[in-house]
């Protein structure tokens, strides 16, 4: 059938069976190979993507229902979550073989825009589907908690731009927020 | 600036510049207290941008024009003859290109048993029967379902006791032992054990456990012409380019293997698998590209395991803890066939870590009718640390030592087994010192019980067989003319760090910045000789290959500089690009100007990797502490802390080491607590090939992990100082976790893994016995 939807933004048409896997479609017919494969089953997390901006496992879902939606991958990820958690896991070196680590970054930031401080439970209940088996767990951890801080960093900044007539009272709470 | 060079220019004979190419002589300059540009900081992985916007192109992600899909058929059944196979109507399919199976008659053998690659005696559940190519991974599937198999199940035994029963199932000819015993001893272990004050005796076992690496085995192949390129997910694109060659009977220049990125492979993929050589014969019957890549359960079933083991261990000691003997006696499942590879090396541990005069191991491997093991993130030894580690946690409590002071009195700086020392023979010292600062051993609280939680501590010692690097290897400089330089190897980064790593040895052996070297890798067509990535083989076998290039290319930039200055090179040093003097005075020169003074020619450099030392034996080796919580009401444990202390020797990079380390120790809590193979023995089925019931640790699994960096530079290991670290974290983890369980709850578990049924099961017995 042919399964028209939106991909990182721009909209897209193809062909596939209706049961096909959308991580398939994704890899094979529109060649986005960022977002993996690893068990088939939706146990392991390398395949998450955004379906109307919430996080899916890819291999288990089926190309027709994403008809006249919208699909996010890695490779269009953005906003300053995005931003903010691809920058920590740069910095504190996160990846070791890299492979599940797509599917470690949407998750996060998924994790990132629901809870814009998660603690140490949060993260453990966000992110225990995506397995890593190099076991880059301890930095994800820390690369969340460093890249909450850069989100609300930049939220602060972004909101002071947009009030750029800012009251003093304004500022005041922005600062706060930084500091909390 | 104007830089004379009528040196240069006369120097030059038909076009080639002539400057005296320094062989490679010892490098002992990096000695304890050498300061340090590059080496040693905590760099980040130079691939790390590409890895979390997913732009990492994996052999996985290879996408080529026109390539096709494929797929393999596994035999269902543990033990059977095939009778007949039928592929017609799949080959009939629209959108199937091709089709292989027995019906082909290819003369190629497999395994160390040289079984044909289709074999009609199919020996385990998932065995190949046939492959499949087709325009997706849909008709791929679809096709396999079309292909009619006729088999006669035969008779199977799937458990490794029972395959050496004397009317279990042959599974090859003969009685179901891959080997004679191998057998060693030294001096008298029978009298060992009479001499000694008090023994401890147990029977130990542990599990198939699976590698699971995320990214599954497979590869991409294409014929150009009648030129073979796969890229493969492996640890070895040499090895698979030999092996490649040998299978199909072509000439090594008419194949070409490449891997940039690998999805984790942990031993599994040191060797060449069947999907591979199907990707290369699919794609030459179907004219076409081919991408063979495993499902989870193809995965699961036929591409490896770590052995499980039985090991029979004694250990005798005298009143004030010396080791008077130790024997053990093991039988390792090795499945249906013996993969190429590394050996697991069950006794090795047994034979070194301690002095003892009498020392007895036998091991045998054993076929089972089940997939085929090979080796797993030091095959043997982390089995074998279990064992002997539980059985000196037992003697120092019975003999009312400290653990950690029982192993000091039993040290040994020495490789007992060929009279040599060690390498460095204060490495394993420096661990307990380390383990003991930052663990804070001698200062641990007593076991505590707090409601139905209690906690304890324990620890265990451990080595390795490898990490002593395995030459030979060859690498190439070559100095661009805008001073940058490519380094060029045949070497592979399997996600440990290695392009990194080796980077910034050639950046400190050049005198350039990070920023002005790239380190190739992952294509055999043009990089030199360099070893497999297993046994913790890479850095000391590359590193000082780089090193020695690296060093001579300097030489050659001075010798450069020197004549352009018109100075003696000694008096001439290169800093972060620059030509500065031995005082570290400006010379207002650069690499870069010195390479555009000599352009169009430029400089290169080779560098090699001598033979390791004989007159020593080269040996990692460390020490871990675990603090562990026991929920006597649910049976959860808890790993709360773990400190780990390796000597690698010296430490290239502490953000790579770091990583190594943490992720080691965790696939050790794993294999303490969580994964096993699960096999049904009575119909010979495997119960979890799959990621929803064989369990790895997630994130919430995690506790904190210290990694107590030793750096104790080993200079009589090679010119670098460094031994291989990638092995060793997870050997000592499990034997420490269960020692810890023993502490809190007096429970002394021989099988691995701990899981909660086990621990109640224990705990009700412990309490029955009490009343």
């Amino acid at each position: 059938m042919k399964i028209s939807f939106t991909l990182n933004g721009n909209a897209v048409s193809v062909n596939a069976e209706p049961d096909a896997p959308l991580l398939w479609v994704l890899r094979d017919e529109l060649r986005l190979t960022g977002t993996k494969f690893g068990c088939g089953i939706a146990q392991c997390g390398a395949c998450t993507v955004f379906v109307n901006g919430s996080t899916r496992r890819s291999c288990v879902t089926p190309a027709s229902s994403i008809n006249g939606g919208s699909v996010t991958t890695i490779e269009g990820v953005n906003g300053p979550e995005a931003e903010a958690i691809q920058a920590a896991w740069e910095k504190i070196d996160v990846p070791q073989c890299g492979y599940c680590q797509s599917g470690q970054v949407m998750s996060a930031v998924a994790l990132l825009k629901a809870k814009p401080n998660p603690t140490d439970e949060d993260i453990d209940n966000g992110m225990a589907g995506n397995i890593c088996r190099c076991a880059s767990y301890v930095r994800i951890r820390q690369a969340i908690h460093d890249a909450a801080d850069l989100a609300s960093n930049r939220r602060e900044i972004a909101a002071d731009s947009n009030v750029s007539e800012a009251t003093n009272v304004g500022l005041a709470t922005a600062s706060e927020g930084a500091s909390a | 600036m104007t830089i004379k060079t009528p040196e240069i220019e006369s120097s030059k004979n038909d076009g080639d510049i002539e400057l005296s190419l320094p062989l490679q002589q010892d490098l002992t300059d990096w000695q304890t207290g050498h300061e340090f540009t590059v080496v040693g900081k905590p760099h980040s992985r130079l691939e790390g941008a590409e890895k979390v916007t997913g732009r990492a192109q994996y052999s996985a992600d290879v996408r080529l024009s026109g390539q096709l899909y494929g797929a393999v058929l596994r035999c269902p059944h543990p033990h059977a003859k095939l009778i007949s196979i039928d592929t017609s109507e799949a080959e009939a399919l629209p959108g199937v290109h091709a089709v292989i199976s027995q019906n082909d008659q290819f003369d190629i053998d497999w395994y160390s048993e040289e079984a044909p690659l289709f074999s009609d005696q199919l020996r385990f559940v998932g065995d190949e029967v046939a492959a499949v190519a087709a325009v997706s991974t849909e008709v791929a599937a679809d096709a396999l379902r079309l292909i009619k198999v006729n088999y006669e199940p035969l008779p199977f035994v799937t458990d490794m006791d029972q395959a050496l029963a004397d009317d279990a199932p042959a599974i090859h000819d003969g009685d179901n032992r891959v080997e004679e015993d191998s057998e060693y001893e030294r001096g008298d272990c029978a009298a060992g054990l009479q001499q000694a004050d008090i023994t401890v005796e147990n029977e130990y076992r542990t599990q198939t456990a699976l590698h699971t690496a995320l990214e599954a085995h497979g590869a991409t192949a294409h014929w150009s012409g009648d030129e073979l390129i796969v890229y493969e997910s492996t640890q070895g694109v040499h090895a698979i380019h030999g092996l490649l060659c040998e299978k199909l009977g072509l000439p090594m220049n008419k194949v070409r293997v490449i891997e940039q990125h690998m999805g984790g492979g942990f031993g599994a993929k040191q060797t060449l698998w069947k999907p591979t050589l199907f990707a290369a014969l699919l794609s030459r019957k179907a004219g076409r590209p081919v991408q063979l890549l495993l499902d989870r359960e193809g995965e699961n079933l036929a591409t490896g395991n770590r052995n499980s083991t039985l090991q029979q261990v004694k250990l005798g000691a005298s009143n004030d803890g010396k080791l008077t003997a130790i024997k053990m006696t093991c039988r390792i499942n090795a499945g249906a066939y013996a993969t190429a590879g590394e050996a697991s090396n069950v006794a090795g541990i047994f034979q070194h870590l301690y002095h003892c005069e009498n020392v007895k191991t036998s091991q045998v491997r054993v076929y089972t009718n089940t997939g085929p093991a090979v080796a797993f993130r030091a095959p043997g030894y982390v089995e074998a640390c279990f064992a002997l580690e539980s059985a000196m946690d037992e003697l120092a409590h019975k003999l009312e030592i400290d653990p950690l002071e029982l192993r000091r009195i039993n040290y040994t700086g020495r490789d007992q087994t060929g009279d040599k020392p060690w390498s460095s023979p204060d490495g394993l010292k420096t661990c307990y010192e380390r383990l003991d600062e930052e663990f804070g051993w001698s200062q641990r609280k007593a076991p505590s019980s707090e409601g139905s939680i209690r906690r304890g501590y324990g620890l265990a010692a451990h080595e390795w067989m490898a990490g002593m690097g395995n030459p030979p290897a060859a690498v190439f400089i070559k100095l661009n003319t805008d001073g940058s330089a490519d380094v060029v190897t045949g070497t592979q980064d399997i996600g440990t760090g290695t392009r990194t790593v080796l980077a910034q040895v050639a950046a400190e052996a050049i005198g350039l910045p990070m920023e002005s070297v790239r380190l190739l890798l992952g294509d055999t067509a043009i990089g030199g000789v360099a070893p497999v990535s297993q046994g913790s083989f890479t850095v000391p076998t590359l590193a000082p290959a780089v090193r020695g290039a690296g060093e001579n290319l300097r030489r050659q930039i001075l010798e450069a500089a020197a004549l352009l200055l018109e100075t003696d090179a000694t008096t001439l040093e290169i800093k972060d690009g620059e030509i500065v003097s031995t005082e570290g005075k400006h010379k207002s020169l650069t690499v870069a100007d010195v390479c555009d003074e000599l352009a169009p020619q430029s400089l290169q450099a080779h560098g090699s990797r001598r033979a390791n030392p004989t007159d020593t034996t080269i040996r990692p080796f460390g020490a871990l502490a675990a603090e562990v919580a026991v929920d006597t009401q649910t049976g959860e444990i808890t790993v709360i802390r773990i400190v780990n202390a390796p000597d690698c020797g010296r430490i290239l990079n502490s953000k790579t080491a770091n990583s190594q380390v943490i992720g080691g120790v965790t696939q050790g809590i794993g294999f303490a607590l969580t994964e096993e193979r699960m096999v049904d023995h009575n119909i010979g089925l495997v119960l979890n090939a799959d990621l929803e019931e064989y369990k790895i640790p997630t994130v919430a699994d995690i506790p904190t992990i210290t990694h107590a960096e030793v750096n104790l530079p080993d200079l009589n290991a090679n010119n670098t100082g460094a031994k291989g670290l990638g092995e060793l974290p997870l050997i000592p983890a499990a034997p420490a976790i269960l020692n810890a369980i023993f502490d809190a709850t007096g429970l002394r578990f021989t099988q691995l893994p701990i899981n909660r049924a086990r621990v109640l099961a224990a705990l009700q017995a412990q309490q029955e016995t009490a009343e």
